[in-house]
């Protein structure tokens, strides 16, 4: 059984359409990448899985249950799927440390003291060992990016989604916040990336599809979907982005 | 550019210090001229014997300056224990207009509603309904004192604008800041609680230190129904020595509390400015 499958996903903005049925499947400890052009669907496909986004019709299945059953009480899922955001979204008026913290001590109820130790662990493996006690403004972006990963991965989630992480850093930023990705591929995490870095996608994931006018035209293992193509509309967007 | 400051000050940090001095003199060579003007040519007005007689006696602000300053204490007593009371109120008032469970409704239609009226009714009417009729009811002492009462007719209007503050103080918060608090798994009442209002109270509070320096004047209001504050006071004396002084005495002591205020609220306000560009 498929960690997380999705089975005809519509999701309409009024009488806009930006995901017109959309099949994925993804396995346990795989990296799957969506790409295709800003407006593509590429990012509400990720806020749907995360239910921020209530979806109009289809299915969302998570280990097999259905999770985007109209009414089901979103807390419960959400702190199993972790997302990280193109814009950070840190907390400003907490420092690294607190807003790691915050979501383990509300909902999890553990306490500070008990939750350091690991944490801490945690930062010092992402390369924050000296900057848990900085508020986001002090942190390069780069920084920030790794401790909202940090952030989403001190729930402990099963499958990881991340939304065009690397979109708003310098290009000389992209590398570290990268990097971080595949070292949680290696310790097998299920993971889902909307990306505009098609190296990366070549690089690291295991299936690639390529999204338009919010479907899925084409999908498959990056070598193929990269080296031999088999729609027009996949050829030209790759033609475009390898530029 | 390094090497031309050992050297010494730059063509252009020479030109912008000249250009400096050159406004400094001309500001306090007119501010002088305009000073000097209104001090030779003021006296020489028409009636001015009359006026300053009248509104700047000096016999007359010496002897009433003490018996005000005390009069004053009232006024900052009462505004000691509204402001925080309307702080209070004010921000249950913008929670309660926020809440999204239809069990309460009831809760937000009265947050509307209380909003609505004690902002549409002018604070004096607010001040004598409330400080005079409910003390005519026939309670007893003490909970027939006009203190408690038109501090309360204070504290319900000024929360009305309060919790409208906080209000927008709520919306400033960026949607995707509750959108990431919310895909950690916090509930609604955590993001609003641990996220959204820390960051919204932060966002008002120079707009906060107006409504605080508005409710130090309007404190005096309350003179109506019966506290002998500073505006009461200066009345009495005003009466008793036939002269407008006291008035002035009790405006010079409102200044040296709110222009201070002012100006740190305009601080504030700039800061943020600064901060959000």
């Amino acid at each position: 059984m498929s960690k997380l499958n999705l089975r005809n996903v519509v999701k309409r903005f009024g009488d806009r359409t930006v995901c017109d049925g959309i099949d994925l499947t993804v396995d346990e400890g795989q990296m799957v990448c969506l790409i295709g052009a800003s407006g593509a669907g590429k990012s509400t496909v990720l806020r749907c899985i995360n239910l921020l986004e209530p979806i109009e019709d289809g299915e969302i299945l998570l280990d097999g249950i259905d999770i985007s059953v109209p009414g089901l009480d979103p807390q419960s899922v959400r702190a199993r799927i972790g997302i990280v955001f193109q814009s950070f979204n840190l907390f400003p008026h907490m420092t690294a440390l607190d807003n790691v913290m915050l979501a383990p001590r509300r909902v999890r109820g553990r306490t500070r003291a008990d939750l350091l130790p690991q944490i801490e662990e945690m930062f010092e493996r992402f390369g924050l060992a000296d900057r848990m006690h900085n508020y986001p403004d002090q942190l390069s972006g780069g920084q920030q990016q790794r401790v909202a990963i940090v952030r989403a991965l001190a729930m402990q989630p099963e499958v990881m989604l991340f939304d065009e992480i690397t979109s708003a850093l310098d290009p000389q930023l992209v590398g570290e916040v990268l990097d971080v990705l595949l070292m949680l591929k290696q310790q097998g995490m299920t993971m889902v990336m909307a990306t505009h870095e098609m190296g990366f996608a070549r690089q690291a994931a295991d299936k690639v599809c390529f999204l338009q006018n919010g479907r899925i035209v084409e999908e498959g293992p990056p070598e193929q979907l990269f080296d031999q193509p088999q729609q027009d509309a996949t050829r030209q967007f790759l033609a475009r982005a390898l530029k | 550019m390094t090497q031309n400051r050992t050297a010494g000050p730059t063509r252009r940090e020479l030109f912008e210090a000249q250009q400096r001095w050159r406004s400094i003199r001309i500001a306090a060579t007119s501010t002088v001229l305009v000073v000097v003007a209104l001090i030779v040519l003021v006296p020489l007005a028409p009636g001015w014997a009359k006026v300053q007689q009248s509104f700047f006696n000096g016999e007359v602000l010496v002897k009433t300056f003490p018996k005000l300053l005390e009069a004053f204490k009232i006024n900052v007593m009462i505004f000691a224990w509204s402001a925080p009371a309307i702080a209070v109120l004010g921000l249950l008032i913008a929670l309660a207009r926020d809440t999204k469970s239809p069990a309460l409704f009831p809760l937000r239609i009265f947050g509307a509603a209380f909003t609505d009226i004690f902002r549409g009714v002018p604070v004096i009417l607010t001040v004598y309904l409330i400080g005079f009729g409910i003390p005519g009811l026939g309670l007893t002492r003490p909970w027939n004192s006009p203190y408690i009462w038109g501090s309360l007719a204070l504290i319900l209007t000024y929360s009305a604008y309060v919790a409208e503050i906080f209000r927008s103080g709520i919306d400033s918060v960026h949607h995707s800041q509750r959108a990431a608090a919310l895909s950690l798994g916090l509930t609604e009442g955590q993001v609003m609680r641990d996220v959204v209002l820390p960051q919204a109270v932060r966002n008002v509070v120079p707009s906060q230190m107006n409504m605080l320096i508005a409710l130090q004047k309007d404190v005096s209001l309350l003179s109506f129904i019966g506290p002998v504050e500073i505006f009461r006071q200066a009345g009495v004396f005003k009466s008793l020595l036939a002269n407008f002084t006291p008035y002035v005495g009790a405006a010079i002591i409102f200044l040296i509390v709110t222009i201070p205020a002012t100006r740190y609220a305009d601080h504030l306000m700039a800061k943020q400015m600064r901060e959000r560009r």
